[in-house]
């Protein structure tokens, strides 16, 4: 056993099982751990965002550069200050409605192009999509079946009509679909967490205690 | 001196060499192309050189054999002239100049005009709704299993004399499950005001912070009950991810509320909040459009809101007209894909036409 003379990994290691003591029950090591996390959290974004956006990429610029430009989005950012001030506090909708507009017009094309002609593309039943599994004459079954399932699983979230008759049954199909898809992404994320489990039993076990290798 | 070494090595230079404004761009960038040289085969590769003023060339790119396209990284508005040399060891063959180009933005992207298409197909069809559904016309959004609770929740916490936690998620705002969870908020808010429930907000943007608190305080304005409002109710939490779902496990274990919402964006942390809620024996009400977070709500708590089903549980909730003629646009958007969908597999599987070449 070699136990590790590193105060920062006993540091760490002590509040890793301050945390993980919260399986138990909520104590008081937890809840100093607890609001050690947020404090630092909070106190890293504060900094992050001083040091490595609004100085290298406004304040300097505008201040020191005369980049007179950035005057705009540090007026626009400046309004939301406005909000600790009750007589002009609605001030603060004018940068969030800008922020909202942007990322609106940036996202929408995006998520068509991503999510729905991208996926229109993969579903089609023809022979480039078919060859796509490299499953051989599996191919057409596979595909065939994402068809039906995407079909299926459209007129689920169709919200104009009760779940009655033809949708009806068409809708519970396409939440049987849902729901294996569910269960492999279940599968696969808590493999995933696993991992992390592992990782970090790891630096307990391994950098703290030298118990492993 | 060169040019004889090369004719004596026979090395031979690449030619038509074409320099043209990458289309379809932001600008800042121009295309490079040319014919291979005869010795493709025994060259290391092409040096691509630059000019501004048509005499001196500097090396501004290399790439392997084989290969006669090369992209360059230029500035806006200045005229360039590009060549190409093949190159073997310390020899080097050049092609004759190209034409002059300037390279430039585009102000349409051609190669995405499938994508105007459909969004002017789908924003004319959900405008068109929100125009019917502004000028009164009924519009039909059927029942959505989980919305229903809402009520039993909020009863049940009235009657136990406990809060109500609401959680938004890590979504930013301009994140639609984080917008329909805001009008979902403003709902809630409303039957806590009614009923004087504790409300508890813990946020992880500032932005969607600020926003939430207007909308809570609005809410409790908007039912004659601004008196019961606690701007404390609504407070920032933590931006990182595991900090923030650290915060709210001590919030849900010490406050005990009797129903958690937990709805907008979620990632990693949806099953520490979704067990640690469940764990306190809360009345658990989830929504989210995380495809991979879905399966931890839909096992660890009481009801789900599915994908879209949030956002039409928004518009079924609050029955905005704004939001109700967004979710007939949306559907009726489905019927037009599926119907694409039907379309295209009949025609890519009875023609020869590359089908799959207008989804590009």
């Amino acid at each position: 056993m070699n136990i590790s003379t590193d105060p920062w990994v006993w540091i760490a290691s002590i509040l890793s099982l301050a945390i993980l003591s919260f399986l138990y029950k909520e104590n008081p090591f937890f809840r100093a751990a607890e609001h050690i996390f947020l404090g630092v959290a909070n106190g890293y974004l504060v900094t992050f965002y001083w040091h490595r956006i609004l100085m290298p990429i406004l304040f300097r610029p505008l201040f020191q550069q005369g980049d007179l430009l950035l005057i705009i989005p540090f007026i626009i950012g400046m309004l939301y200050l406005t909000r600790f001030i009750p007589r002009i506090s609605w001030l603060v909708r004018i940068p969030i409605a800008i922020y909202m507009g942007y990322w609106t017009g940036v996202l929408i094309p995006a998520t068509i192009q991503a999510k729905i002609i991208k996926q229109v593309q993969g579903t089609i039943l023809t022979a480039p999509n078919f060859q796509s599994w490299n499953a051989g004459t599996m191919g057409i079954v596979w595909s065939v079946t994402v068809f039906i399932g995407v079909l299926c699983t459209l007129s689920y979230f169709y919200f104009s009509r009760e779940h009655k008759g033809v949708i009806g049954v068409t809708s519970r199909v396409g939440i049987v679909f849902v729901m294996i898809g569910f269960g492999a992404a279940f599968g696969y994320t808590v493999m995933a967490r696993i991992s992390l489990l592992i990782g970090k039993l790891q630096y307990l076990l391994g950098d703290w205690l030298g118990i492993i290798r | 001196m060169i040019f004889i070494l090369c004719a004596l090595m026979g090395l031979a230079p690449p030619t038509n060499v074409r320099a043209y404004d990458t289309p379809d761009d932001g600008g800042g960038s121009i295309n490079i192309e040319w014919q291979l040289s005869p010795d493709d085969a025994q060259i290391d590769g092409y040096e691509i050189y630059r000019s501004e003023d048509g005499v001196n060339f500097t090396k501004v790119g290399f790439i392997g054999k084989s290969r006669s396209l090369n992209q360059d990284q230029t500035e806006d508005g200045i005229t360039y002239t590009y060549k190409v040399a093949a190159v073997s060891d310390t020899l080097r063959a050049f092609s004759q100049p190209s034409m002059e180009v300037i390279s430039s933005a585009s102000w349409i992207n051609v190669a995405k005009m499938n994508i105007y298409v459909a969004m002017i197909i789908f924003g004319g069809l959900i405008l068109y709704y929100i125009y019917h559904a502004r000028k009164g016309k009924k519009l039909f959004i059927r029942k959505i299993a989980g919305l229903q609770a809402i009520d039993d929740a909020v009863g049940r916490a009235t009657e136990m004399g406990k809060p109500i936690l609401y959680i938004l998620g890590l979504g930013y705002i301009e994140e639609i499950a984080t917008l329909a969870s805001l009008n979902i908020l403003g709902e809630v808010a409303k039957k806590t005001a009614q009923y004087d429930t504790k409300l508890i907000v813990p946020n992880a943007d500032p932005i969607v912070y600020t926003v939430a608190r207007e909308i809570v305080k609005e809410s409790y304005t908007n039912v004659g009950r601004p008196d019961a409002y606690d701007p404390d109710s609504v407070f920032f939490l933590a931006r990182e991810q595991m900090a923030y779902a650290a915060g709210i496990d001590g919030i849900m274990t010490r406050e005990k509320p009797a129903t958690n919402f937990l709805v907008g964006y979620f990632a990693a942390e949806s099953l520490v909040l979704a067990e640690t809620g469940a764990a306190t024996g809360a009345i658990q009400i989830a929504g989210t459009d995380a495809l991979a977070q879905l399966p931890f709500f839909v096992t660890a708590c009481d009801y789900t809101l599915i994908g879209e089903e949030l956002y039409a549980a928004s518009a079924y909730i609050s029955k905005r007209p704004l939001l109700l003629g967004a979710i007939k646009g949306e559907d009726w958007s489905k019927v037009i894909i599926a119907t694409v969908l039907i379309l295209a597999s009949i025609i890519g599987l009875v023609s020869r036409f590359p089908i799959l070449s207008l989804f590009q």
